[in-house]
């Protein structure tokens, strides 16, 4: 029972990672009915940042913030600059320019920083302090995203801006006859879903150890996550992460041992889109002949 | 085809042969390979660049023809070329199989159930069930076959004319499929999927078998690559092979078969160069010209040359 | 004094696709002008034309300056409100975050909340469904909700594509009703495309009559309403 336990809460330590890079990942979607294949990257190059700032002696919260407005600067300019010409291109040039843009972010990284592995602090104590089933960094990595979810369920909820950026996602034409700008409000959101994503890097690095090829797999469940929640809504991919992060886990402890976990991704991915493709709690689109 | 086509290829031909007797044996090994990664790109290009099914993981029919050959011949001591039938054979069910659920899944969808299965296929080869015959992480070594008849030609040299009469054939076979009316389906489905299907054409057949085909020629590669490597293991075979075929024909040129083979070449060695700049270069240089053939030559090298040899036509018809 | 708005030889086309072939017609500030046409004649062409949300050639000047290479975005900015074809409401947001969205470009933000009361003076119903999803609206209440978001603008023109499209005739006059109280009172400008010819010359001071992507007649709404083969082929008497 405490084994099990166990594994539940650290299967919602590692969904919170799955649900921050599900939220990027349904944010971009939202707004464009793209799915961004170099999200794990653009947060892995984001969590490289992190460290050399805290490499050269800056100490972790400044160097975290730091990192968060770089990412979404970062964000923005790839929409603004590889995105943006080929928004209405037909489907196979988009997902090569994502490709491209994996593959990019993937090999400069090692090219900079090398293919050794290398250790990412934990801002958190050693000492547990959420109670002894769970470590202080997981324990954390849960509270920093429920506090990063508020924030933009407020900015979204709460302000004009916020307001505007789902005017402009969900009718792009409406939105610009009240005068939205909407390619900035894509590059907004673009900016925002690499915020977040740099955030998961963070908090993902301590455990899994930071390495260019570190994201793939993360990747993989974040997919997941977003198809099982529905791809075209916030919530259930929140939903979705932490849902994908405990049968994970419980599944790889007590099913089917650690080697296929990634398996398990592959099997939700498929089994979602085959058989429900509108996850369980998405829309679903009828196409008009 | 035209006059100027066959001599063309008449020309590629005597190349292709007389290539092995120039070079090195280094060289040879190389151009080995290119032919393999065409053969590959083939059938990649049948199914994403003639109809417009997007697959990112590829590779891992490449690798189910890859452990096919290395299996049959470690274990089961099948001569290579026997090989060659049982991955094709293999491969045209698993993907004819895969093809299948697939039909519920349109581009964007599809390229992400291809990753996922890219991104999930060293873990799966690497499972410790399957270790018996997979050899787990370590993988499995094969020997290089040598020339039958006692030929006097190096195991190199003879492995390479072999996987270019494999090549030939495979290309004369796509080459009478796609010029005729499973050609046409293809493109029609590609481009307007509901209105092929209201003509009449079968589209969830013809794009399962399309699934199916294009398998087989990336997994009879897939063997080929093998028994020229003389090796396999389950981190070869990961997202980035899946990655680098559609880079290939992408960059070569989309549904065009010359572009299967301006790909090979240059997936094959533009690392080699890029190489020397250091470890991470060939993958930033591949993104960067994905990039810059996506914006500025999207129909790739075999477009470029094509328009190329029009100009060149027209002013000579001008003079 | 220079007309408010003033559109010359202006052409439109949807790809290769030619509508509007050389439209020409003027507006001045505090009158309502009315576009009749059948349906394809190039009316609701024309307006996008206005918001540059189709190519165009030709010259349109508003309030003397000329609009014609601007962006949607900035030609709203100029106090522009267009009440779309098929009403552009934001289904999934609330009929409140609809309006407030009406506001968007508005530097003067401390006034917004007092427009809303009064844009809830005009149209009740709008406020007793506040924070309803504007999607559960009906047609009539979504085509107010447009009208009201347009207002929300403070515009100085407002463009209306067919407001009378699929509502009851009772609702179209009360809705017609309020239009000319509105620019009466608030000297909101404001031109109308529409079908239904009748009711738009009730409603409106100076019509054009669009065939086929050119104007073939203008004059006042009375002038219009007494020409023979008007009346014949749009008045059905």
């Amino acid at each position: 029972m405490e084994a099990f336990l166990h594994q539940v809460l650290a299967g919602l330590a590692t969904g919170s990672i799955y649900a921050s890079l599900a939220l990027s990942l349904v944010m971009i979607y939202q707004a464009t009915h793209l799915v961004n294949f170099a999200q794990g990257e653009m947060a892995m190059f984001a969590t490289y940042f992190a460290w050399s700032l805290i490499n050269a002696g800056m100490p972790y919260w400044p160097a975290f913030f730091l990192t968060v407005i770089f990412a979404f600067v970062l964000g923005v300019v790839i929409e603004r600059t590889i995105i943006r010409p080929v928004e209405n291109a037909p489907v196979l040039a988009v997902v090569v320019v994502f490709i491209a843009l994996l593959v990019i972010l993937n090999s400069v990284t090692g090219w900079i920083f090398s293919y050794t592995i290398k250790t990412f602090p934990s801002p958190f104590p050693e000492e547990p302090i959420f109670g002894r089933f769970v470590t202080s960094h997981q324990g954390g990595a849960i509270v920093i995203t429920m506090v990063v979810l508020a924030l933009l369920f407020l900015f979204f909820r709460f302000t004009p801006l916020g307001l505007a950026m789902r005017a402009a996602a969900q009718n792009p034409e409406s939105a610009r006859l009240v005068g939205i700008r909407v390619g900035w409000m894509l590059a907004l959101g673009w900016g925002l879903a690499a915020a977040i994503g740099a955030v998961a890097g963070m908090m993902v690095a301590p455990i899994v150890y930071l390495d260019p090829n570190m994201m793939g797999g993360i990747l993989l469940y974040a997919f997941a996550a977003a198809l099982v929640g529905g791809i075209d809504n916030p919530a259930g991919a929140v939903f979705g992460g932490f849902l994908v992060g405990v049968l994970e886990n419980v599944l790889g402890a007590f099913v089917i041992g650690n080697e296929l976990k990634l398996a398990v991704a592959l099997v939700l991915i498929v089994g979602v889109l085959v058989v429900k493709p509108s996850g369980f709690f998405g829309k679903v689109f009828v196409t008009r002949v | 085809m035209t006059r100027r086509q066959l001599i063309a290829i008449a020309v590629l031909l005597l190349v292709a042969c007389v290539l092995p007797q120039v070079v090195s044996d280094y060289r040879v090994f190389q151009f080995n390979l290119v032919l393999v990664y065409a053969i590959a790109l083939l059938g990649l290009n049948m199914l994403t660049g003639y109809n417009g099914q997007i697959s990112l993981g590829h590779g891992a029919f490449y690798a189910i023809g890859a452990y096919c050959a290395a299996i049959l011949m470690d274990k089961y001591g099948v001569p290579y070329w026997a090989t060659l039938p049982v991955a094709a054979a293999v491969c045209l069910v698993a993907g004819f199989l895969f093809g299948l659920p697939a039909l519920r899944l349109e581009g964007l969808y599809l390229a992400l159930a291809t990753f996922a299965l890219g991104v999930s296929l060293p873990s799966l080869l690497k499972y410790h069930h399957l270790e018996k015959w997979t050899g787990g992480v370590q993988g499995i070594v094969i020997n290089k076959p040598e020339p039958p008849f006692g030929l006097p030609l190096s195991a190199d040299h003879w492995l390479y004319y072999f996987t270019l009469a494999v090549a030939v054939l495979m290309f004369l076979l796509a080459w009478n499929m796609l010029r005729g009316r499973i050609g046409r389906a293809l493109v029609a489905i590609r481009d307007q999927h509901i209105a092929a299907e209201a003509m009449g054409v079968n589209t969830a057949m013809v794009k399962s078998l399309a699934f199916g085909v294009s398998a087989m020629y990336t997994g009879i590669a897939g063997a080929l690559g093998a028994i020229a490597i003389q090796y396999v293991a389950p981190d070869s075979f990961n997202i980035f092979l899946s990655l680098v075929f559609l880079i290939g024909i992408v960059i070569g040129g989309l549904a065009s078969i010359s572009g299967a083979i301006y790909g090979a070449l240059f997936i094959q060695f533009v690392p080699n160069i890029a190489d020397e700049i250091s470890k991470a270069a060939p993958w930033a240089i591949f993104g960067v010209f994905l990039l810059g053939f996506v914006y500025l030559m999207p129909m790739g090298i075999a477009g470029a040359v094509r328009m190329g040899l029009a100009r060149l036509q027209r002013k000579a018809q001008n003079k | 004094m220079a007309a408010l708005l003033e559109v010359a030889k202006l052409h439109a086309a949807y790809g290769l696709t030619r509508v509007l072939h050389g439209i020409d017609f003027t507006m001045d500030e505090g009158t309502i002008t009315t576009l009749l046409g059948a349906n394809g004649a190039g009316k609701t062409t024309t307006l996008r034309a206005l918001c540059a949300m189709v190519k165009t050639q030709g010259e349109i000047r508003f309030a003397g300056q000329r609009i014609d290479h601007r962006a949607t975005e900035d030609i709203v900015r100029l106090g522009i409100a267009h009440v779309p074809d098929g009403r552009g409401t934001f289904v999934n947001l609330s009929t409140e975050e609809n309006l407030r969205l009406g506001a968007y470009v508005r530097k003067d933000r401390d006034n917004i909340d007092a427009d809303l009361e009064r844009v809830f003076g005009y149209f009740p119903r709008l406020k007793e469904r506040r924070a309803q999803q504007a999607g559960t609206l009906s047609g009539g209440e979504q085509q107010m909700l447009a009208v009201s978001r347009a207002l929300m603008l403070r515009p100085r023109l407002m463009l209306l594509d067919e407001p009378s499209f699929g509502l009851a005739p009772l609702i179209v006059k009360e809705l017609f009703g309020i239009l000319r109280t509105v620019n009466a009172k608030e000297k909101v400008s404001m031109l109308v495309v529409e079908q239904n010819a009748a009711m738009a010359l009730d409603l409106a001071d100076h019509a054009y009559l669009i065939e086929t992507g050119r104007v073939v007649l203008s004059g006042t709404a009375d002038e219009i309403k007494r020409n023979d083969s008007v009346r014949r082929s749009y008045l059905g008497y």
